[in-house]
């Protein structure tokens, strides 16, 4: 590291330590004509509260405080309603269940919007200076340490990755208790999220429990003991392991307690209003980190892999698709009053797009509108299967989806702790049919409740199992453990384990696609480059030493194998010619049976 | 019948992989250095932390209980070739019927004063990794002895620790006895600009130890230089780690000898890999060829011979692979370093002396002989069928594209490589076939009429 280079990583540390306060340093001073709840006996039950309680005449040093105070004088307004319904009776013509003013409305009538606007204080008076200390020095930083590595002599860079604490990874044990607990975590969350429905957390559990006994005695990885660990050090990666509970702690605020974090909302605000005309919510200010981090990674990405034009290409594609398709595109949609959309994002990844009010909105929207519907149709059952037959599954895991952009730029240092076991192959495949399973049948159930209008089929509502879905897996899954994971399971967690269109997409590379890696007839030297920095786990090498073509429908054709072979065995490539026997021909096989007499 | 197989490095597990495959033998593979196969190969890359040790491994521990392959870990003190015994160096001892002798090399010492010092080690084994380790942590300077493709690696293994290198070579230009004098040139070019202090024409004279703790301090070069260090890494070569078979009936010149089936002077005893020295080699081999391939190679070999199934040793076309530092280098067939009298050669270079390809073929009958490449892949099936086709230089050329194998996107540079040849025959041929898998597997599928 030199001298440029620390004083970037400094720059980067106070930009960040800054950016974690900033949260912290907002007051909140909500006024009573903010709150016009849509309800007028909860309006007026709740502003008699206030005056009670003196919620509007107080300012709140935090939004954990100002959380209470909304907290306390909710509950006294339901108190105060509950009296009057006991000694008055429902006035007549309401419904009881809209009359009285139920725990659920809570969350239904507090949205993190509201602390937006009452925040008072540094960060709201100077959002732009605020910007700039911890988005804008955090560039700076990230870009003085990531700049002079152009200067190396080009060729792959991974020397240290696993003598340093930040990527090294942990063993196997301290991997499956950091899983353990925060799934289990998610599962007791996910039981007030469906308010106090066991039965999600209770079938998702059993499912669970259903997939390891099969891995371990169905496919008998009982006997696959021990397994290959990812990585042996203990808890040494000790840098790692505070970037992972940073990054589980932010995608848990941003999902499931955006109001805690309104100090960033509210300093990216003056960004979203240059937009698209409004202020800023906490998709905007996911979106806008997202797009900066992924542009700054892939600057890295590029000065790591300059020698290599498949990566720059690829890099290149993944940080223009963020920025254009992901974030301006749908910005620009909103400023004109269209519906927006991200145009690259598919079902089932999509998970949304064929919800009722999805397909309303779009509806509604005139000719635009139907074209957005046409092309995601199109997307999913005619792109999807013809540029895979073309190209593999690549095109857009490596090269379009944000997803895949994130991996493979903030991600990319993390690439090695994949785990490369044959049980993790077993878990694998079950998990991510699973959740495809899941998509396809929530969505099946979305349009049965959107043609017939029933909204339940048996005893399961589908608003539930849309619910659901979106808590355990699109948020869970994708965000809190597909993300924050990174340092700990390595970067493609979701894409591999969990990502319902990863998995169409590669049942078709499987089954009927022109791509393969293929391999250098006999020059492997098994090294076991290839698998260890394979983001998806995938054993390479086991298929190299054969002279076997990798046919895998994991594979995203990263490319990053081949670029780290140093016998340059590997090579991404397509073709029709053997469509059907990719899979089988062994090359490295030195000795053909006609060659042997036998005795 | 139970087979011993002395040996678990490549040439060892792949014999005890075959006969698996082949036959229901019982299987048991000893090694002094390790329980795990780990590949070689890849020492480096534990060192330099781009892998750990267990990602060297390709097999995951439970494999060789599934296979039913016995690992034994010990050393073969002797083998009593009559009564069919081994006996281990804590005086254990082990029957068997056949006997597969695959105990690798040893790196050279040539009898330098000081060289068994604290401090002064070769590069071959995990213990000698681990010795490295050991003598890193403050390290100020590090010297290397011997200009082969062990010792390359070691200079990149320092450098990437920022530990300064002197690497001794004897040669004039860097493995010039094998690269030809430009891509020796560009060698010796590289391994320079990544800062490695390289001495040519010097050699190592004799190494001072400290007087009471023994360890290595400084060297005296032949130039009578002397340099300060506290490692010296011993890379002159590789040879027989044979010791241990002295005084036995076993017929041995530096190397087991064997015959094309691998089978030494003493029946159901067999010798694979970097230990076993053919008595009559393939013409243009040499009888001793300690790379990963052939022990590959020959462990296949001897699986099917063990099992009844008659097959001499065949190592085909010479191929080779290494890399130096960040240049990539492959070589196919018949390329030597002095150009034969008999053989022309087209040398193609590009601008940022990084990349080269060479092709070399018989002046007279045109047929192709060679390929080196430096920073530029190409195919090994496409290029052994030309070799074994005697393809014509003028046709491989218009079909080079076949050969590449370069990720997509990068440039192509066949177009260039013919301009040279056209540029010294005066011809103009062009280039028909560009990259592109589906030539190649319509190629590789035609079989020619020989
Ligand atoms: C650093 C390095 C890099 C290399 N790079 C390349 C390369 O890029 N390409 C290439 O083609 N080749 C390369 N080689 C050479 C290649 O690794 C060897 O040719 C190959 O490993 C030889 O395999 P083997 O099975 O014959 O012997 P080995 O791998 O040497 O295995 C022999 C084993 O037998 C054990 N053994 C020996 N004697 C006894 C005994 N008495 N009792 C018990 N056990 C015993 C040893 O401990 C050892 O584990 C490299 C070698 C090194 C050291
Ligand atoms: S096999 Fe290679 S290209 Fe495919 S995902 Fe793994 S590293 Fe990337
Ligand atoms: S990186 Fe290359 S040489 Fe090493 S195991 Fe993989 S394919 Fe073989």
């Amino acid at each position: 590291m030199n001298i440029i280079q620390k004083i970037g990583l400094g720059i980067f540390i106070i930009g960040l330590a800054i950016f974690t306060l900033v949260p912290g340093m907002e007051s909140y001073d909500l006024s009573a004509d903010s709150i016009t709840l849509p309800n007028e006996y909860h309006q007026a039950a709740f502003q008699k509260a206030a005056e009670s309680t003196g919620l509007f005449s107080q300012q709140y040093t935090s939004t954990f405080a100002l959380t209470d105070a909304l907290k306390e004088t909710f509950a006294s307004a339901q108190s105060a309603i509950n009296t009057q319904v006991e000694s008055s009776g429902i006035p007549d013509g309401v419904q009881e269940w809209d009359y009285k003013l139920g725990d659920w409305k809570f969350k239904e009538y507090f949205k993190p919007e509201m602390f937006r606007d009452a925040s008072v204080g540094p960060v709201s008076s100077n959002p732009y200076l605020y910007l700039l200390l911890t988005v804008g020095l955090g560039l700076l930083g990230g870009l003085l340490y990531i700049l002079p590595k152009f200067t190396d002599i080009p060729g792959i860079k991974n020397n240290g990755i696993f003598h340093s604490p930040m990527t090294r990874g942990l063993s196997v044990g301290w991997r499956t208790f950091a899983l353990g607990a925060t799934v289990i975590g998610i599962l007791f969350y996910g039981m007030s999220y469906m308010d106090k429905q066991w039965f999600w957390p209770g079938i998702t559990a059993m499912v669970m429990g259903i997939i390891t006994f099969m891995v371990f005695y169905v496919q008998k990885s009982m006997k696959n003991n021990p397994s290959r660990s990812a990585s042996p050090y203990g808890v040494s990666a000790w840098l790692g392991i505070i970037t992972g509970i940073y990054l589980v702690g932010f995608y848990i605020l941003l999902y499931w307690a955006p109001q805690h974090i309104t100090g960033w909302i509210v300093m990216v605000s003056p960004v979203s209003e240059m937009l698209n005309g409004g202020p800023a919510s906490q998709w905007f200010l996911y979106g806008f980190l997202y797009t900066i981090i992924i542009l700054v990674m892939g600057v890295r990405m590029m000065s790591k892999y300059r020698h290599n034009r498949y990566q720059l290409i690829r890099t290149g594609s993944v940080m223009f698709f963020q920025t254009a398709f992901a974030f301006l595109i749908p910005q620009i949609l909103q400023l004109l009053n269209q519906p927006s959309m991200d145009f690259k994002n598919i079902w089932p990844l999509n998970y949304t797009f064929f919800f009722d009010w999805n397909i309303n909105s779009l509806l509604e929207s005139g000719g635009l509108g139907i074209f957005m519907l046409v092309w995601g149709i199109v997307l999913v059952v005619v792109a999807v299967p013809v540029i895979t037959y073309l190209y593999g599954k690549r095109w857009y895991c490596s090269w379009v989806c944000g997803c895949g952009g994130l991996a493979e730029t903030l991600g990319d240092p993390y690439r090695q702790l994949s785990d490369k076991s044959l049980r993790a192959w077993k878990y694998e495949r079950f998990i991510i049919h699973g959740v495809l399973a899941f998509a396809v049948i929530m969505t099946g159930m979305t349009l049965y409740t959107y043609f017939s209008g029933v909204s339940q089929i048996g005893f399961i509502s589908t608003g539930n199992v849309q619910k659901w879905y979106g808590f355990f897996i699109g948020a869970g899954f994708s965000g809190v453990v597909g993300t924050g994971f990174y340092p700990l399971m390595g970067n493609r967690v979701w894409c591999r384990f969990g990502c319902p269109l990863a998995a169409y997409l590669g049942l078709v590379q499987r089954f009927k696609s022109r791509f393969r890696i293929t391999t250098n007839g006999s020059q492997c030297i098994s090294c076991g480059n290839c698998s260890t920095h394979c983001e998806m786990g995938i054993d390479v090498r086991s298929y190299a030493q054969k002279g076997q073509d990798i046919v895998r429908s994991s594979c995203v054709g990263c490319g990053v194998c081949a670029a780290v072979c140093p016998r340059g065995v590997l090579r991404l490539e397509n073709s029709g010619e053997d469509v059907n026997e990719r899979a089988f021909t062994e090359r490295a096989i030195h000795i053909s049976e006609d060659q042997v007499t036998l005795l | 019948m139970h087979i011993a197989i002395i040996g678990n490095g490549i040439s060892g597990i792949t014999a005890a992989r075959w006969l698996r495959k082949l036959s229901d033998h019982k299987i048991t593979v000893i090694s002094g250095e390790g329980e795990e196969f780990f590949s070689r190969t890849a020492l480096m890359y534990i060192y330099m932390g781009h892998m750990r040790l267990e990602d060297t491994q390709p097999y995951e521990k439970w494999f060789w209980k599934k296979n039913r392959i016995d690992i034994k870990k010990g050393w073969v003190e002797t083998v009593d070739f009559k009564g069919k015994n081994l006996e281990f160096h804590d005086g254990e001892k082990m029957p068997y019927d056949k006997l597969i002798i695959a105990c690798g090399s040893k790196p050279n010492k040539f009898g330098w004063p000081g060289q068994d010092l604290d401090g002064v080690h070769g590069m071959y084994t995990l213990q000698d990794l681990e010795a490295m380790e050991r003598h890193s942590t403050g390290l100020e300077q590090a010297v290397i002895v011997g200009g082969g493709l062990i010792g390359i690696e070691m200079a990149e293994m320092f450098h990437s620790r920022h530990i300064p290198v002197k690497f001794l070579v004897r040669e004039s230009k860097y493995w010039n006895a094998v690269l030809p004098d430009e891509e020796s040139d560009m060698v010796t070019r590289h391994i320079r600009e990544n800062g490695i202090d390289l001495r040519l024409e010097t050699e190592l004279k004799e190494i001072w130890g400290e007087k009471v703790s023994g360890k290595a301090q400084m060297i005296i070069t032949n130039k009578g230089e002397k340099i300060k260090c506290g490692f010296v890494g011993l890379t002159a070569g590789v040879s027989p780690n044979t010791e241990f078979l002295n005084h036995t009936d076993l017929e041995m010149s530096r190397g087991i000898m064997v015959n094309e089936y691998l089978e030494t002077n003493i029946p159901d005893v067999y010798a694979i890999g970097d230990c076993a020295k053919q008595r009559n080699p393939k013409p243009g081999r040499r009888p001793l060829e300690a790379v990963w391939y052939t022990g590959k190679m020959q462990g296949e070999t001897v699986a099917y011979n063990i099992c009844g199934k008659k097959v001499g040793y065949d190592p085909g076309i010479w191929f080779n692979s290494a890399k130096f530092f960040e240049i990539e280098y492959q070589v196919y067939g018949d390329l030597q370093a002095k150009l034969p009298e008999t053989q022309s050669t087209i040398y193609w270079e590009h601008a940022d002396g990084r990349k080269s390809v060479r092709i070399n073929y018989h002046t007279e009958s045109g047929r192709i002989a060679g390929f080196n490449l430096m920073g530029v892949r190409y195919r090994h099936e496409v290029c052994e069928k030309w070799i074994a086709e005697n393809t014509h230089v003028e046709e491989v050329l218009q079909n080079l594209g076949l050969a590449n194998f370069d990720p997509e996107f990068y440039k192509e540079y066949e177009q260039e490589v013919i301009d040279v040849y056209n540029k010294q025959s005066g011809k103009n041929l062009q280039l028909k076939q560009r990259r592109g898998l589906s030539a190649v597997l319509r190629f590789l599928r035609k079989k020619t009429a020989l």
